[in-house]
């Protein structure tokens, strides 16, 4: 069964922003599916919200829209663009969830197009958990005893039957979203309404806790032809009871018995057929009782997933793509396998090294989530790491994750062992190997944490290791001891540690030993056949397979694990210096070690190194290869702290020197700058002391900002109002030394934020990409606001004063490629924020907006061409239309979190929006956000007294939009002396009926709440804010953002639906994808 | 911990960690890229002859039990591994792997670069060498690699074969609470099955489709095959070169057209010997448990289980009287052909798996259909 030619155009959904749950390996899987697609002559039209991702680059598809994934704007996509079919299964859940929601609207039937991945009945059966139950017990599978319900009483009843603890599932929604385990009524009751809400069908599972049960999952494909493969087994390190998104997961399944493993394949393949997933990927978890060996089934995905993307990576067997080819009507056997070239893509990988995946938390940025995992997903990112043996790939992930616990960084508590390995958390790991360190047994730890025996085993030998290189020292320890240790897992900062020598002393000495390490591949076969890919991970073995070529070549660090502040924007820069590179005749190398990203997919760069990004790794590969550059500005901050090392070793470090990066961080040397330019900058000073801070912050008159010096996404920044907070912050909140002072500025209150993007070359020249207008003041982080292009409220004179400041900065600091700069613009004034010589988070957005490829133009920079070889433009670049972009926040997964806007970075990703003006932009963006603004209804006004004659200002403009008003006490009565109609109700703590009570009666449709920004919130503001994300009510929290909001709402009843794909915008006809 | 050494015949040497017995072995050295199922590789005969290095690195985790071997002791020459797992982690282990290997003498190198050793035997070819935790003279290790027998025109199945007649009715046993392996289907027929070096997974498979067994002996005459009064003869699976087995040629050919047969593995060779074809030495052979099998009757993809050195040149076979039914998608080599005009069929590969994906179970189906046609 060949390729279907009764299709031509095929629609491709995309999976929105990143969130938890749902992040950049459905950007991989799009990409990919876009790519094969194309490749084979259809049409390819896309819709995705998110403007981050490499699938939404114009050339990727045939028309792209960066347009709400909602049903009335996707109808509107398909009515232009009359698709012949959807490909429903690579974008994730919200991709499955629209496709359906479009065919149960009618939209697919009445355009005539046809669902292809997985049809609606196969999607409905596998995500509907009573449908799903029956199917399983129809081909005779086991599954644990469970009910719907959509009542708190049955549930109440049920548990009592099969008895406490029970599992919470609502049905359909992401990532596990309101699941929990319930221990008693109490917990029951309590997780069951939540799930029942978030529900968008109002139901739940409950069903019988397989707590402590070994988890396996598996990834399946299957064609038109019925031929059915395994592509990867994996296993949780974490036994039941904790998200697979938030557990140590293992590739191959270490623990199976063959005749277990094929009694779970049987059973995968059985799942597949009775629900009826024809072609693609499919993902089937199992629980396994480590007692009996009791099978279940616990669930399955009828579509690419974050799994399928670590088993593509894992594996070298690429699921969406196959899976995209698939659904054309390509059978498995006629697809090639791209790794060996001559076998087929239609078999099972098999590898010969261990996978270790681990996730990345972020919960110090959640004050007030209890870090503990459960069912339902937590974690912002992962890393993954691929070594020989599991101790090798267990102690590369740890280092992996740049948590800094991998070298020690995290003090453990004896008195806290037992409850860390009883509930599950975060640190889990880390107490595992502690509580060996102080003498606990395997058995022990095994009781505490039921994780297999098997792994426990390794982990302990592993500390064992690190004991015994204690009894040695960098003189006296033999090579085959030193090689022991890294074929371990070892690394040599850690000896360095232990030795208390440098990480450098440390390699010296391994290399004089003859201790090397050399490269491995990925191949798919376990080397039963050649390959032909370059894709690689370091080891100790003793023949390295890297095969340098001697081209002219440059390598790239990437960014990483996913965290927040650090996504995937960075990858997307760093994907396209791989493009830029090989367009420009230079072979490109990637290092990186995040299994969720497009650029560690192996056909991304010429060559792929899967390895964490440490000094040690990256020195290694260097020497390998022998770059002639290695480019750092791409990847954020993690290989910008490599940068100084790397060049001090020696390494060629192209584009902006390293030594100008570090001196935009440096405060001394910064503010020197800034004087001889004579450009304006918050007064500020630092403080080693706390009664230091103290003074400084008097000295310059409050509100300040206080933060650390080494400052990662805004972590523990504070706004102080005054001593009380400083003094607190100082004593609990920050960690500091006479070597890193604690940094405070004097806070601009109600400054305008500016963001500027701009290219420099060699002679000087620089051109602004773009000028952004933050719609949060200054003081929300500049991740956390929405901003818009073109700015709307800026003087040309202002304006033009940005532009000759960026200019001057650029040729101060002797920027070669790409740097962004912070601006706060109060009354009138201009000031520098903060000055970062290198790629932005709001490149990706600047580059759709604009449709100038910045991240190519940065890389020929590098390589010393100049901006006049890319673009006669000059200046400032323009927009053809109001481009918004807007944060997306996972608030809702941290429950009793206040969701207020800080100078600490909490959101996990962004959305584009695009409109003829303003207002149509921002309302698009809310909406791709998931937070919709309403079209009628009650508004809820509580405003501090600076903001209350703005209010009642909007608060007339949304009366004339029909809406009724209500506020509390103080601004109802200015918005009363304004002339306007309006309803006063109770504060939170005042009486009753207050606004919870009206917010949990479902009669505010939309919250302006503009509290004391940045002092400690009170009782009322919190309550207010964690029921609007509890009941999804919008809540603005600044003036400038209920502008913006009421601007939006104008738009939503004068403008049209309308969508504009980036080929229209820019007038580009597509090339056909080079990729 | 003690040392040990493989040495291969050019010269090549590895040197790691002895596990398992402290002996010394030669053998051919062969690779197997299946991820699970070690015990059921020890234990089959037909690795008889020959050291394995399992490409899976980690080995030993789920240790051993008495369910999963597939005769009555490992065969396996010597075991060589990335990491070898002292310790036993599954419900179902009764001894950890290095207690089974132990006593059943046989030796065990970990610690070595498996990766390296099977880029070298897939460039240069399979090759003899020697295990040794006993010595640690390479030089002399190497020497004694080159001196040992080759296995090409050895009878090695006559070696490994049952010297006794005996009967087999055991079916399948299921490995979990959760697995429904069904009762053996009422037993219809009687299969005689020439043991070659017979894998119990296939006796377990012939009994659950509706046969009883008899299993003769590899140098038993097709007259007293016949005698037994067969509804098929089953040829089984074994080790070696199947050059060198005429005598078993020659009675095969006497049974084709007599009885149903069904041949796997060795038994296909076998079978093509005796009607015609000729057979050859693979490169590096396949072992492992993901080989893409196309069967051209019904178009569709088995993956399936493999485990041998030779294979049959389908050009030596006369086209008028043998169809191809299965092709090996990675190489295009012969897996499975049946005779145009008799009841006879066979595969090169293991459709019984142990270890290996259940894709191909359906060919003990058509045996039993093959014999109700001849009842």
């Amino acid at each position: 069964m060949p390729r279907r030619n009764d299709i031509h155009r095929i629609l491709i959904v995309g999976s929105g922003p990143i969130i938890i749950g749902q992040a950049c390996e459905f950007d991989y899987s799009g990409a990919q599916a876009c790519k094969a697609l194309r490749q084979d002559g259809y049409q390819v039209i896309l819709i995705n919200s998110n403007p981050a991702t490499i699938m939404t680059d114009p050339n990727l598809a045939d028309r792209t829209y960066i347009e709400p994934l909602s049903v009335e704007y996707a109808a509107e996509v398909i009515r232009r663009e009359r698709p012949d079919a959807l490909l429903s299964t690579v974008g994730g859940q919200t991709g499955l969830n629209l496709s359906v929601a479009l065919s149960e609207a009618g939209v697919l039937d009445q355009y005539g197009v046809e669902l292809i991945g997985a049809k609606l009945d196969a999607i409905k059966k596998a995500e509907d958990r009573l449908l799903f139950k029956d199917a399983m017990k129809k081909i005779g599978l086991d599954l644990p005893q469970s009910q719907l319900v959509t009542t708190v009483e049955h549930a109440l009843e049920f548990a009592a039957r099969i008895g406490y603890p029970v599992i919470l599932r609502p049905s359909f929604t992401m990532g596990g979203s309101g699941g929990g385990i319930a221990y008693n009524r109490e917990d029951l009751v309590t997780i069951c309404e939540l799930g029942l809400d978030l529900s968008p069908v109002h139901e739940v599972l409950i069903e019988e806790s397989v707590l402590g049960w070994k988890e396996f999952e598996l990834e399946v494909m299957r064609d038109q032809a019925d031929n059915a493969i395994i592509v990867c087994s994996i296993e949780n390190f974490d036994p039941m009871g904790v998200h697979t998104g938030d557990s140590i997961t293992v590739a191959p399944a270490q623990t199976l018995t063959d005749r277990e493993y094929q009694m779970m394949r049987d059973a995968a393949l059985k799942c597949l057929r009775e629900i009826g997933v024809d072609t693609g990927g499919s993902n089937v978890q199992f629980a396994i009782d480590p007692d009996t060996g009791r099978m279940v089934i616990v669930e399955m995905n009828p579509r690419v997933s974050r799994s399928s993307a670590l088993a593509s990576k894992a594996t070298g067997f690429p699921i969406a793509k196959i899976a995209a080819k698939l659904a054309v009507g390509y059978r498995l056997d006629e697809i090639r396998n791209d790794i060996t070239r001559q076998t087929p893509a239609c078999f099972e990988p098999t590898i010969d090294y261990v996978v270790v995946k681990i996730p990345r938390w972020q919960f110090e940025k959640f004050p007030g989530a209890e870090p503990v995992l459960g069912t339902q997903m937590k974690s912002v990112g992962e890393a993954m790491a691929i070594g020989r043996t599991f101790k090798q790939a267990l102690g590369k992930g740890m280092r992996s994750l740049e948590t800094g616990k991998a070298d020690g960084a995290v003090t453990y508590q004896d008195d806290l062992i037992e409850a860390r390995l009883i509930t599950p958390n975060p640190d889990r790991l880390g107490y595992i190997r502690f509580a060996f360190e102080r003498g606990y047994t395997e058995e022990q730890v095994h009781t505490l944490t039921s994780i297999d025996p098997w792994f426990l085993r390794q982990v302990r030998e592993m500390v064992d290791l690190e004991r015994d290189m204690s009894k040695v020292t960098l003189g006296s320890i033999t090579r085959e001891q030193f090689l022991r240790a890294k074929r371990d897992g070892i690394s040599d900062s850690k000896l360095a540690r232990t030795w208390k020598v440098g990480p450098l002393d440390v390699r010296a000495r391994r290399k004089e030993l003859g201790v090397n390490a050399v490269f491995n591949r990925v191949d798919t076969c376990a080397a039963e056949f050649e390959s032909f890919t370059p894709y690689m991970y370091s080891s100790y073995e003793s023949h390295c397979e890297a095969a340098p070529t001697d081209r002219k070549k440059v390598m790239i660090l990437g960014s990483g694990p996913n965290r927040i502040g650090q996504g995937i924007e960075f990858d997307y820069c760093c994907c396209h210096a791989s493009f830029a590179l090989q367009e420009f005749g230079i072979e490109s190398i990637m290092v990186n070690c995040n299994p969720e990203t497009v650029s560690t997919d192996y056909d991304t760069s010429d060559r792929l190194y899967f390895e964490p990004l440490t000094l040690e790794e990256v020195l290694n590969i260097y020497e390998t290869e022998k770059p002639d550059g290695v480019i750092v500005q791409f990847g954020g901050q993690t290989p910008l702290t490599l940068a100084l090392p790397l060049k001090r070793a020696g390494v060629p470090i192209i584009g902006t020197d390293p030594m100008n990066i570090d001196l935009a961080e440096d405060r001394k040397l910064f503010g020197k700058l800034l004087d001889e330019l004579n450009i304006p900058a918050p007064q500020n000073g630092s403080a080693t002391t706390v009664e230091g801070a103290c003074d400084v912050a008097r000295q310059l008159g409050y509100p300040v900002l206080v933060r650390p010096s080494y400052v990662l996404g805004g972590r523990a920044m504070v706004i102080a109002y005054d001593e009380d907070t400083v003094r607190r912050y100082m004593q609990e909140a920050v960690i500091f030394s006479q070597d890193r002072p604690v940094l405070i500025d004097r806070f601009l209150e109600d400054a305008t934020e500016v963001d500027v993007d701009a290219l420099a070359d060699t002679s000087g020249a620089v051109l602004i990409a773009g000028i952004m207008e933050h719609i949060e003041e200054a003081g929300v982080h500049s991740g956390d606001s929405s901003c818009v292009l073109p700015s709307t409220s800026l003087s040309e004179e202002t304006l033009a004063t940005i532009r000759t400041y960026t200019e001057q900065l650029a040729r101060a600091l002797n920027v070669i490629g790409l740097m962004n700069i912070q601006y706060a613009v109060k009354e009138g004034t201009v000031y520098v924020l903060e000055v970062n010589p290198r790629a932005s988070r709001t490149v990706p957005y600047v580059g759709k907006a604009t449709g100038v490829p910045l991240p190519k133009i940065a890389v020929g920079l590098m390589l010393g061409k100049k901006i006049s070889d890319f673009t006669a433009a000059t200046g400032v670049l323009p927009v053809q239309q109001f481009f918004v972009k807007s944060p997306v926040f996972p608030f809702n997964k941290f429950p009793g979190v206040d969701p207020s806007l800080g100078p600490e970075m909490r959101s996990t990703g962004e959305v584009m929006g695009v409109g003829e003006n303003f207002g149509e932009a921002f309302a698009k963006a809310q909406l791709s956000a998931g937070t919709p603004l309403p079209d009628k209804g009650r508004v809820f006004f509580t405003v501090n007294d600076r903001d209350k004659l703005v209010a009642a200002a909007l608060a007339k403009r949304l009366t004339e939009l029909g809406f009724e008003i209500t506020a509390t006490r103080g601004t109802a009565n200015a918005i009363r002396a304004a002339g306007i109609p309006v309803k006063t109700v109770f504060k939170y703590n005042e009486g009753r009926p207050n606004a919870v009570d009206l917010l949990k009666a479902g009669s505010i449709s939309l919250i302006i709440y503009t509290g004391t920004t940045g002092a400690h919130a009170f009782a009322d503001e919190k309550a207010i804010r964690r029921n609007a994300v509890q009941y999804r009510v919008p809540c603005i929290t600044t003036i400038s953002g209920a502008r913006a909001a009421v601007e939006a709402i104008a738009s939503k009843g004068r403008d049209p639906i309308r969508v504009w794909s980036l080929q229209e915008i820019h007038g580009t006809t597509t090339a056909a994808a080079k990729r | 911990m003690n040392p040990a050494v493989l040495a291969l015949e050019d010269g090549t040497v590895f040197e790691g960690q002895s596990f398992g017995a402290p002996v010394e072995r030669t053998g051919e050295v062969v690779f197997n890229t299946a991820i699970t199922g070690y015990q059921e590789v020890f234990t089959d005969p037909s690795y008889s002859g020959q050291i394995v290095v399992l490409t899976n690195p980690q080995i030993g985790n789920y240790g051993a039990n008495e369910n999963d071997s597939e005769s009555a002791r490992p065969y396996i020459e010597g075991l060589a591994v990335r990491e070898f797992s002292p310790l036993s982690s599954n419900w179902r282990s009764d001894q950890t792997a290095q207690t089974f290997l132990t006593n059943n003498g046989v030796p065990v190198i970990s610690g070595i670069d498996t990766r390296a050793l099977v880029l070298h035997l897939r460039s240069r070819g399979v090759m003899r060498g020697v295990l040794s935790s006993i010595s640690t003279d390479t030089k002399e290790l190497v020497e004694r690699a080159k001196k040992s027998p080759s296995m090409n025109g050895l009878d090695l199945a006559t070696r490994v074969s049952t010297k006794e007649q005996y009967a087999w009715d055991l079916g399948a046993i299921a490995a979990s609470p959760s697995e429904d392996v069904g009762d053996p289907a009422e037993a219809r027929f009687h299969v005689v099955a020439y043991d070659f070096g017979i894998k119990r997974n296939i006796l377990r498979m012939l009994v659950q489709s509706g046969s009883r067994v008899t299993v003769v002996p590899a140098g038993t005459k097709a007259e007293d095959v016949l005698a037994l009064k067969p509804n098929g003869v089953f040829l089984s699976n074994g080790p070696g070169d199947p050059e060198p087995l005429t005598y078993q040629a020659e009675q095969v050919r006497k049974l084709v057209g007599k009885t149903p047969i069904f041949g796997i593995c060795l038994g296909h060779q076998i079978l093509g010997l005796a009607l015609g074809g000729k057979t050859y030495k693979l490169k590096f052979g396949h072992r492992g448990a993901n080989h893409p099998v196309l069967n051209k009757v019904t178009g569709r993809v088995e993956i399936t289980s493999h485990n041998h050195g030779f294979a049959v040149d389908p050009d030596s076979l006369n086209l008028n009287d043998i169809e191809i039914t299965h092709m090996n998608l990675n190489d295009q080599t012969l897996e499975g052909f049946r005779h145009r005009n008799h009841p006879v069929f066979c595969v090169q590969y293991h459709p019984e798996a142990a270890p290996g994906p259940h894709d191909s179970h359906y060919l003990f189906g058509d045996f039993v259909k093959l014999m109700e046609g001849g009842k």
